[in-house]
């Protein structure tokens, strides 16, 4: 009879949320106790250096031109030997979703995930985390890379100076 | 010492007492509730403030406190600021009534420990807790918005499908004790507790009480994941805070008047009277928890099937049963 599978249905999870009362909760209690993180967890972002301690960063826009939400700007200079390099780099953490396709998409393995995820501040303004705050003295996740090993750097003499090559030309001049 | 000022230092002893105990009890009612409904989803709940939580009804205070009053330009601005107030008067009144312990000596005086053993207890209780409905139907006709406008129809509709039945649930114990006093009451009980002599009003009075209380799963005013917040959308601050402390102000009451009418009272082996009838009290707050956090919200249609084809004449039967059992008994 339909009444008494009422009744029963009405009786019986009160035995259930009784038996639960007496279980352990589940809660991760977060500033005491922290789990180990996955091994590919993707939090803060870094900026690595190649073995010889020099930026692995040579400003292509990759990450910048990844990033689903455009958190990422920087502007692209020259050293005197030619090495290219970001003369300001910046990503605002207040806007990145930490999806890690700027790790994918880096040439050079410069920008790399951390484990680390405790960013919350009460100041927006501090989420935005400049060059000098993003460059770490480690190679990161990849010990032993070095871009400008496989790619050869070449250039120890500025642009044009090396044999062979012409005099880099000023694009402006050649407008019509 | 005159006699009369002794009589009423000790009615305001006992108003403070009751005030004191009542508020403070309605706060960490409150705390038990978060806690208990936690255990009851496998967190922990607060425990964030104080040694396992216990300060949280003090940051709750004063967070409401500090919270901007809010009133909404096109409400009835008078109606608006006093219903949460008539909500938590009409509960805290009840409490008058309600005998918590057998009668004390104290300085040679005979002390009963009720505020006012009124003659027609029964009837005021059920008198003023038709009143308390009219707080949250006028707070949410004053807010003027149409979710708490919603709510308050609610509420009001809730309230004469569920009353009738609670009021004839009453019958059978007033014509079982033969008085109308909630002390009379209690001492009628010093053998059976009534829900053993009438477990089926007890039932019924079980239910209209939870639907009194305007909770799971009778919470069809506030219904938060349909109306906002019910009647109270619009209330903030310590006017909302007033609603709060009024539906567990609520919760207490309803669970002495359970305990009066159905479990005995203060009665109870062995332990002091006052300590049986906290006892009793506290069990019928944590059952009604226990309730919030088992059952779904009803529909509001099977509300009123509910109320008006089940309860209704359960208790209607009830009545004549009972009379008849009396009658026989004298024979």
């Amino acid at each position: 009879m339909s009444i008494w599978r009422d009744i029963k249905g009405t009786i019986e999870p009160f035995w259930i949320t009784l038996r639960n009362m007496f279980r352990p909760t589940v809660t991760i209690e977060y500033p005491e106790v922290r789990t180990q993180l996955p091994p590919r967890y993707r939090g803060r972002l870094i900026l690595t250096r190649d073995p010889d301690g020099q930026e692995r960063c040579v400003a292509c826009y990759l990450c910048s031109a990844a990033c689903p939400v455009d958190c990422i700007s920087m502007q692209a200079t020259e050293g005197e030997d030619g090495r290219r390099y970001a003369a300001w780099f910046r990503i605002n953490f207040s806007r990145c979703i930490f999806c890690g396709l700027c790790t994918e998409a880096c040439p050079t393995l410069a920008i790399q995930v951390t484990g680390d995820f405790e960013m919350a501040n009460r100041n927006p303004l501090e989420t935005v985390w400049e060059k000098e705050e993003l460059l770490v003295d480690h190679c990161g996740q990849e010990p032993g890379y070095n871009f400008y090993h496989h790619a050869g750097i070449g250039v120890t003499a500025a642009r044009g100076e090396n044999p062979g090559e012409d005099k880099p030309v000023n694009v402006k001049d050649l407008l019509p | 010492m005159p006699e009369w000022l002794v009589i009423l230092l000790l009615i305001v002893a006992k108003l403070g007492l009751i005030f004191m105990v009542l508020l403070t009890l309605a706060a960490y009612l409150v705390l038990a509730e978060r806690k208990i409904l936690g255990r009851i989803q496998l967190r922990p709940g607060p425990n964030r403030v104080g040694p396992f939580g216990t300060m949280q009804p003090w940051a709750d205070l004063i967070k409401l406190l500090t919270k901007e009053d809010f009133i909404p330009a096109q409400a009835d601005r008078w109606l608006f600021m006093l219903a949460p107030g008539l909500a938590a008067v009409t509960a805290l009144l009840t409490f008058a009534v309600v005998p918590f312990g057998p009668p004390l000596s104290l300085f040679g005086h005979q002390v009963p420990l009720v505020v006012c053993d009124l003659n027609i207890g029964v009837l005021f209780f059920l008198g003023l807790s038709s009143l308390a409905v009219y707080g949250m139907a006028l707070g949410g006709w004053a807010s003027n918005s149409k979710y708490s406008l919603l709510g308050a129809i609610r509420g009001l509709s809730q309230l004469i499908s569920y009353e009738l039945s609670m009021g004839l649930a009453l019958v059978p114990v007033v014509m079982l004790a033969r008085s109308f006093s909630l002390t009379d009451i209690v001492m009628a009980q010093s053998a059976v507790p009534f829900a053993l002599v009438n477990p089926l009003a007890f039932l019924i009075f079980l239910i209209s009480a939870v639907a009194e209380s305007k909770r799971i799963p009778f919470d069809l005013p506030e219904a938060e994941n349909e109306l906002v917040g019910g009647f109270h959308t619009e209330y903030s601050g310590m006017r909302f805070g007033l609603f709060f402390v009024a539906e567990y102000l609520n919760l207490i009451i309803l669970g002495s008047m359970l305990t009066v009418f159905f479990l005995g009272g203060w009665m109870g082996p062995f332990l002091p009277g006052v300590v049986w009838f906290s006892i009793k009290v506290l069990f019928v707050c944590f059952f009604f928890i226990w309730v919030r956090g088992t059952l779904p919200r009803l529909r509001y249609d099977q509300l009123m099937h509910f109320g008006w084809k089940i309860l209704l004449p359960l208790s209607l039967l009830n009545v004549i049963l009972t009379g008849a059992f009396l009658l026989w008994r004298q024979g």
